[in-house]
């Protein structure tokens, strides 16, 4: 169902494939599959950085499926320590596995990964780049809370520079012809090559330094976390910080129906004040990750059962994109 | 004066190598760049800049002797000089005269200036860029280069 059965960016994510992926995951909420349905089927984990809730996800999503997780474990531990290259590791892993999921805290590591593996590769990951199964996790979270997904105004705020959920879902949003803010500091704002690609979509964007000139317009406020290795000293980041930062307070301004999602973990970017108000939507938008990795994995596995051709849809997941 | 006549006092006959007319004026030295051609080379090479020309008003030419450029070298060129002319000279002759073209993709000429792109850590792979209209993109990381490509090459 996808280019060669990799889910490597959300630009290669169609309107139609990203639709395919959140019914299905719908479907599965609503009727959970069979234990069986992908008995035998093994799911490699290469996470070269930390990560506990993306990882945790596919593996509980594969074993949900009735397949289960090889995990190479901390990388401090693998033959990366060695000197072995990311190509040469995968290539390994692949040939255990049916379906690779990497992490990696290079940009491009998923693309240049997927040169190398015949299997399914999904990136989980990669550096600043990007992140398209959490994006698919956002949209069903969006989808179910903020009453579908056609012309959403959506606000996106924190650190948009080095954000890869950031990056994966405004290309996913602009399938969607959402109206789209982006509120950071002016040294966190969106990269060129991702504001290159908004533009030759033609999608709707408006750049803000303060939260205030939208919040009242929003659908959806989605909130990152601005890391404090970005800047020089620590006084910098907690000027910066502070002024990203929401709690219930703030959210009296924003419309009621407004939803608040993060891709977590927060720091104190939400003020836990928040989550006690309805407009909270980030734990379950973090549940989500297991039935929408569900509906890929198991599409992806469909598909590799049946040569690359079958899935949901003829023109499911990636469309052919490079 | 015609270009023809211009280019021929400007520039002598050489028995065999490459000469790149039509060069912008003054991107002659992006071009030996590009060539690895600096004040160390041991090749006998001419460079006229700001030459009047009927086609760009000024154009640079470079002459290169005992030297047949690369598919690479001359897809890298297009990059930096798109009107350039490629005339490969065998036995004081013109042997083969062509246009550059601008290649879709180009690998293994330029490397990524973004020290996070997995194509700068020894992966065994080539650099890949495709070209846009308006700079380059590498196939890796996306990071785009508009300005600036000759500090970039690496052929």
């Amino acid at each position: 169902m996808l280019d060669r059965n990799h889910v490597i960016t959300a630009k290669n994510l169609s309107r139609a494939d990203i639709e395919t992926v959140l019914d299905r995951a719908a479907a599965i909420e609503r009727d959970p599959p069979d234990r069986e349905r992908h008995a035998g089927r093994l799911l490699g984990l290469c996470f070269f950085e930390p990560s506990t809730r993306t990882r945790m996800s596919f593996e509980a999503a594969i074993k949900r499926l009735g397949g289960d997780a090889l995990d190479m474990g901390p990388v401090d531990s693998s033959s990366a320590t060695k000197g072995e290259s990311l190509a040469d590791t995968v290539r390994v892993i692949a040939g255990y596995a049916d379906a690779l999921v990497l992490r990696h805290p290079s940009e491009g590591a998923a693309t240049m990964a997927s040169e190398f593996v015949d299997v399914p590769l999904l990136n989980a990951g990669d550096g600043a780049g990007q992140h398209p199964t959490q994006t698919l996790l956002d949209l069903y979270t969006m989808r179910e809370n903020a009453g579908g997904l056609t012309d959403l105004t959506v606000g996106i705020m924190g650190d948009l520079k080095y954000g890869r959920t950031v990056h994966s879902l405004a290309y996913a949003l602009t399938k969607f012809d959402a109206s789209q803010h982006f509120v950071s500091p002016e040294s966190l704002r969106l990269p060129r090559s991702v504001r290159y690609d908004l533009h030759e979509a033609g999608a709707q964007v408006r750049e803000h330094d303060d939260l205030d000139e939208v919040l009242a317009e929003l659908d959806v406020l989605y909130v990152t976390r601005i890391q404090r290795e970005r800047f020089p000293d620590e006084s910098e980041y907690r000027a910066v910080a502070g002024e990203y930062r929401i709690d219930a307070a703030t959210m009296e301004r924003a419309r009621e129906e407004c939803v608040v999602m993060h891709p977590l973990p927060r720091v104190d970017e939400i003020a836990p004040d928040v989550d006690a108000t309805p407009h909270a939507k980030y734990f379950e938008q973090a549940h989500n990750g297991v039935p929408v990795r569900m509906a890929l994995l198991d599409l992806l596995l469909d598909d590799a059962d049946s040569g690359g051709a079958a899935g949901a849809t003829d023109d499911s997941v990636n469309g052919g994109e490079r | 004066m015609s270009e023809r006549d211009d280019h021929e006092l400007r520039v002598s006959k050489i028995q065999d190598g490459t000469v790149i007319d039509h060069i912008a004026g003054g991107h002659a030295p992006d071009v030996l760049a590009i060539l690895g051609i600096d004040s160390s080379t041991d090749e006998v090479v001419s460079v006229g800049m700001n030459v009047p020309s009927d086609r760009l008003g000024h154009k640079d030419v470079v002459k290169i002797e005992g030297r047949e450029l690369s598919q690479d070298e001359v897809d890298v060129i297009s990059l930096i000089a798109p009107a350039a002319s490629i005339n490969i000279i065998r036995e004081y002759g013109v042997a083969e005269k062509h246009r550059v073209e601008r290649p879709d993709t180009v690998e293994g000429v330029l490397s990524c200036p973004n020290h996070d792109c997995i194509s700068t850590e020894g992966e065994p792979v080539a650099s890949r860029f495709a070209v846009l209209d308006d700079g380059v993109r590498c196939a890796y990381c996306e990071t785009l280069i508009r300005e600036d490509l000759a500090e970039h090459i690496s052929v």
